[in-house]
């Protein structure tokens, strides 16, 4: 290997990374908040890039139908509640909440997205669409468990994966997509050749990310967050939502999703079942921050991109494997650092 | 139903399921094959998940490891199958052992993540391998023979395969009843109790993760002899991911929870393909959705799953009952002599960051005393009680027991050594019934191990042991109640089944930790005589109590701290003189 072949390797790496990045975001703030291990959020990430691509095709995606049918169950379950409380004022919320916002994005994916329609119009609306599963995958699967110990929640999110992909499979089909991604003429960056596709990759990670910060840094509903992250119960106490918090949450990571989606699209083959395994990765990168410090979970995701694309430089087929088994010594360390034998009984 | 149907309901539905491929046709046949194999690799699920609490999604991995084993012995090099067999469970026994002894260590979530990363890297391993095929597999492997007749047909590979799961179930039974068992069912509510009374909660947990992938191992050897062909597909994590649901949602509790798991999931998932392939077309997977959507519903509302459920309805309180004697444990050590020193501290000291929780206490007990310890709530007497016992370290200062000086030890070493504790609140296994709650507590007194009881070799010190129990129920009041879950019990009896597992250490020390809170007036004049009998018998006792009366009765020298300092000690009448203690209670200069 020359130092070309590096370079090229090491931009590859960085690309992905950037992309693990928001996965593992989105991973470390769910968690921090819900103590879910929103392990479907690959599968949005796939459904996203699919979305986007029907969208070029002028068809329309199955993502309408997914949606139709998540917001169908979750404003039952809505009413179900209000009217065992009977509590009027609560049923017209969720109608807004769970009927009204989802019906509008999708009435705008049915009517308002022909061919010739510009792509940035068509990824909004694909956005948009993946964004409102978040929510109502959080009302539907872990709403009504969340107070359930942390390894009861990820088995629930393994079965929400699988609903997913099974669903992901009807409605896409079993062909994989590539999308339109920043085109122009690639770059000369520091003696390095930069694709278009590859700066707005990292330009878009680092503006999410950072939007991310201040979200949490100064609006009183990211800081309300924050407190339910770091102590639910006290959270609660002095009248924070914690469902709320929650249902903020997961528009966020649904959105991260989307981004990603996005981004990742134009540089990789997806298809339905694409996004466990990406998930996964960005999954790896947050438990090397230890599901809570962000700046170490951003480092751990570059890490897995640039491990991942040196690994299928010399063993393509075993690049999976690499990662995941890199994995294992990381989680020993962060357990065993987790674990420190003093403090944490009392 | 009645007591004796329940008793012989698991032999009647083994006659059935002996009968059944008489009567069934070829097809349905070789599906309970299956079902059963399943139900193998899932009862390997229920001892790590259920009984021990560890969440795997890798079980798929080690079956697939059993089966590539033996599979490849068989056709690559014409071995056996027997001697794949033991060569499977030999595999499994390594492959665990190496990933287990980094794994184990991790709490709840990350060594769930960890299974799976391995269950993932396991399919693509294989499917990478040219020795073992590639993803297209392994053909040409041997059915399994005995004496020469080669087990081929559907019939004959069912008959295997339902003598195999009948005795890994026996097996499991067996585990699970004994000394190892207890310990084991323990670990669910953490690695306190396990650690409390002399086991190594890593090295149990160590035990069920092995245990698991040996049991999914031999699951793995009947596919590859029932099938024939591998491929590494029915590997992957799809199918580790079907087993750990298959176990929930039959009831990881039990080891029938896997029997009913496996055959629902199964049968489900086969009558829903058969109905959405006619609706939807036959490439359709909706029927994972469907699957999913019952997991969920499964863990919103029945986490236990549903055998539990299903016990509930058909046979409540039918607790197995069995015959035992009281008796006293043959080889029980002296108790040290009256007034000999049996713990002493100088000068503990323990801070937490800024927090010194426990300021420069010294004191000392001796056999055949009750020393009570008084102070406010945040006065530091529970971390006084977790640096005697060995749960946390200290910061400063000396420990010595029976006359030995402690550097440091573990709450382990200290139960060997003699010492023995109860809980403020009061920590059994739930769904234990109170008899082996309470034989948890005599475990460092027994030599069998995982063997032993394998093999039924330890009935003789199981008797031993579960009679020691029972007189120490006997002791506290509660013989009648041997036999129902601890759970059932009010929390007066809980705290009293505490007491008596701990005396089942045989200690030299008890320690205490507000027994007396939530027993009835009557309840405490029991609990005070028992505590002046093992007073007399030479127990050295180390009470923390907030009900005045009962520590001011009971106890022949008091400590009194306040803000982790010794602020009083001595005998109760000089106590109740002191103007500190006045002040500290009563909040004013006397």
């Amino acid at each position: 290997m020359n130092t070309d072949v590096a370079m090229i390797l090491l931009q590859d790496g960085l690309v992905s990374g950037a992309i693990y990045i928001l996965l593992a975001t989105a991973l470390v703030l769910v968690f921090s908040v819900t103590r879910v291990i929103f392990v479907p959020q690959g599968d949005l990430v796939a459904f996203t890039a699919l979305t986007l691509s029907a969208f070029e095709a002028g068809e329309r995606p199955g993502t309408i139908w997914i949606v139709t049918f998540a917001a169908g169950i979750a404003v039952s379950l809505e009413m179900v509640e209000a009217a065992r409380w009977r509590d009027r004022a609560r049923a017209l919320q969720s109608l807004l909440r769970f009927g009204l916002v989802p019906a509008v994005v999708i009435l705008a994916a049915l009517f308002l997205v022909p061919k010739t329609a510009p792509l940035v119009w068509k990824m909004a609306v694909s956005a948009g669409l993946i964004t409102c599963l978040g929510p109502l995958i959080y009302r539907i699967v872990f709403q009504p468990m969340a107070a359930a110990s942390p390894l009861v929640l990820l088995i629930a999110a393994i079965a929400a994966h699988l609903g997913l992909n099974s669903i992901g499979l009807h409605a896409f089909g079993p062909e994989g997509v590539r999308t339109e991604g920043f085109s122009g003429a690639p770059l000369a960056l520091f003696g390095m050749i930069v694709t278009p596709q590859a700066a707005g990759v990292l330009a878009s990670s680092v503006v999410v990310v950072a939007a991310l910060y201040l979200f949490f840094r100064f609006p009183l509903r990211g800081r309300a967050l924050l407190a339910a992250a770091h102590n639910r119960r006290g959270a609660e106490i002095v009248g924070i939502s914690t469902v709320a918090a929650g249902r903020t949450v997961f528009v966020l990571a649904g959105l991260a999703a989307a981004i990603s989606g996005l981004l990742i699209g134009p540089t990789t083959t997806l298809y339905y079942d694409s996004g466990f395994i990406l998930g996964l990765k960005g999954f790896v990168g947050a438990i090397v921050g230890g599901m809570a410090v962000y700046p170490l979970a951003a480092a751990g995701a570059l890490l897995v991109g640039t491990v991942e694309s040196f690994a299928s430089f010399w063993a393509s087929a075993y690049r999976d494997v690499v990662v995941f088994l890199l994995i294992i010594p990381v989680l020993f360390w962060r357990s065993v650092s987790v674990l420190a034998p003093e403090d944490g009984l009392e | 139903m009645t007591r004796a149907s329940i008793r012989f309901a698991p032999l009647i539905a083994l006659a059935l399921a002996a009968l059944s491929p008489l009567l069934l046709p070829t097809y349905q046949v070789a599906v309970i094959t299956y079902v059963m194999i399943a139900a193998v690799a899932c009862l390997g699920l229920v001892l790590m998940t259920g009984i021990a609490g560890m969440v795997s999604f890798g079980q798929a991995a080690f079956v697939g490891l059993g089966a590539y084993v033996s599979g490849y012995l068989s056709s690559q090099l014409g071995w056996p199958a027997w001697i794949g067999l033991a060569c499977a469970v030999v595999a499994a026994t390594f492959a665990a052992g190496l990933i287990g002894a980094i794994t184990v260590r991790m709490s709840g979530h990350y060594l769930a993540l960890a299974t799976l990363c391995f269950g993932i890297s396991f399919y693509f391993l294989v499917g990478n391998s040219e020795m073992l095929g590639r993803f297209n597999g392994l053909t040409g492997i041997a059915p399994v023979s005995i004496a020469g007749l080669e087990l081929s047909s559907e019939r004959q590979t069912y008959y295997l395969v339902l003598v195999m799961l009948v005795l890994v179930i026996a097996w499991c039974r067996q585990l699970l009843s004994s000394r190892t068992g207890r310990v084991l069912r323990s670990l669910r509510t953490g690695p306190v109790i396990a650690e409390t009374f002399g086991a190594n909660a890593h090295h149990y947990r160590l035990m069920a993760f092995v245990l698991a992938a040996v049991i999914g191992a031999i699951a793995g050897w009947l596919y590859a002899h029932v099938q024939r062909f591998l491929s590494p597909t029915p590997f992957g994590l799809t199918a580790s991911i079907d087993y750990l649901f298959m176990t929930v949602i039959g009831g990881s509790g039990q080891l029938w929870g896997a029997l009913l798991g496996a055959g629902l999931v199964t049968i489900i998932k086969h009558e829903l393909q058969g109905l959405l392939k006619f609706v939807f077309g036959p490439t359709t997977r909706l029927e994972l959705l469907v699957f999913a959507a019952i997991m969920i519903v499964v863990l919103q509302k029945a986490r236990k799953g549903l055998w539990p459920f299903l016990e509930q309805r058909f046979a409540p309180h039918i607790a197995p009952v069995a015959d035992i004697e009281p008796a006293m444990l043959p080889c029980r050590c002296a108790k040290p002599e009256h007034g000999l020193t049996v713990l002493s501290a100088s000068h503990l000291r323990r801070s937490f960051g800024g927090l010194v929780a426990v300021d420069d206490i010294s004191f000392d007990v001796k056999s055949g005393e009750i020393l009570g310890i008084l102070g406010p709530n945040g006065a530091g007497k529970s971390t006084l009680f977790n640096l005697i016992s060995g749960v946390l370290s200290r910061s400063k200062g000396e420990l010595s027991f029976l006359g030995s000086p402690l550097s440091k030890v573990s709450a382990r070493d200290m139960c060997r050594r003699g010492l023995s504790r109860t809980f403020q609140h009061a920590a059994l296994v739930q769904d234990m019934t109170v008899l082996e709650n309470v034989a948890i507590g005599a475990t460092h007194l027994g030599r069998r191990g995982l063997f032993a009881s394998s093999l039924r070799l330890d009935r003789a010190e199981e008797r031993q042991l579960l009679g020691w129990s029972m007189h120490l129920l006997d002791r506290v009041g509660l013989a009648d109640k041997a036999f129902e879950l601890a759970g059932n019990l009010s929390l007066g009896h809980q705290r009293l089944v505490e007491i008596a597992r701990a005396l089942a250490a045989a200690p030299d020390l008890l320690l205490l930790d507000e027994p007396a809170a939530g027993l009835r007036t009557n309840e405490k004049a029991v609990l005070s005589d028992l505590l002046v009998e093992l007073r007399a018998e030479g127990l050295a006792i180390v009470l923390v109590e907030h009900d005045m009366d009962f520590v001011f009765g009971l106890a022949n020298r008091l400590m009194v701290m306040n803000f982790g300092r010794r602020i009083a000690f001595g005998r109760p009448e000089e106590v109740r003189a002191d103007t500190g203690v006045q002040e500290a209670y009563l909040g004013v200069a006397a």
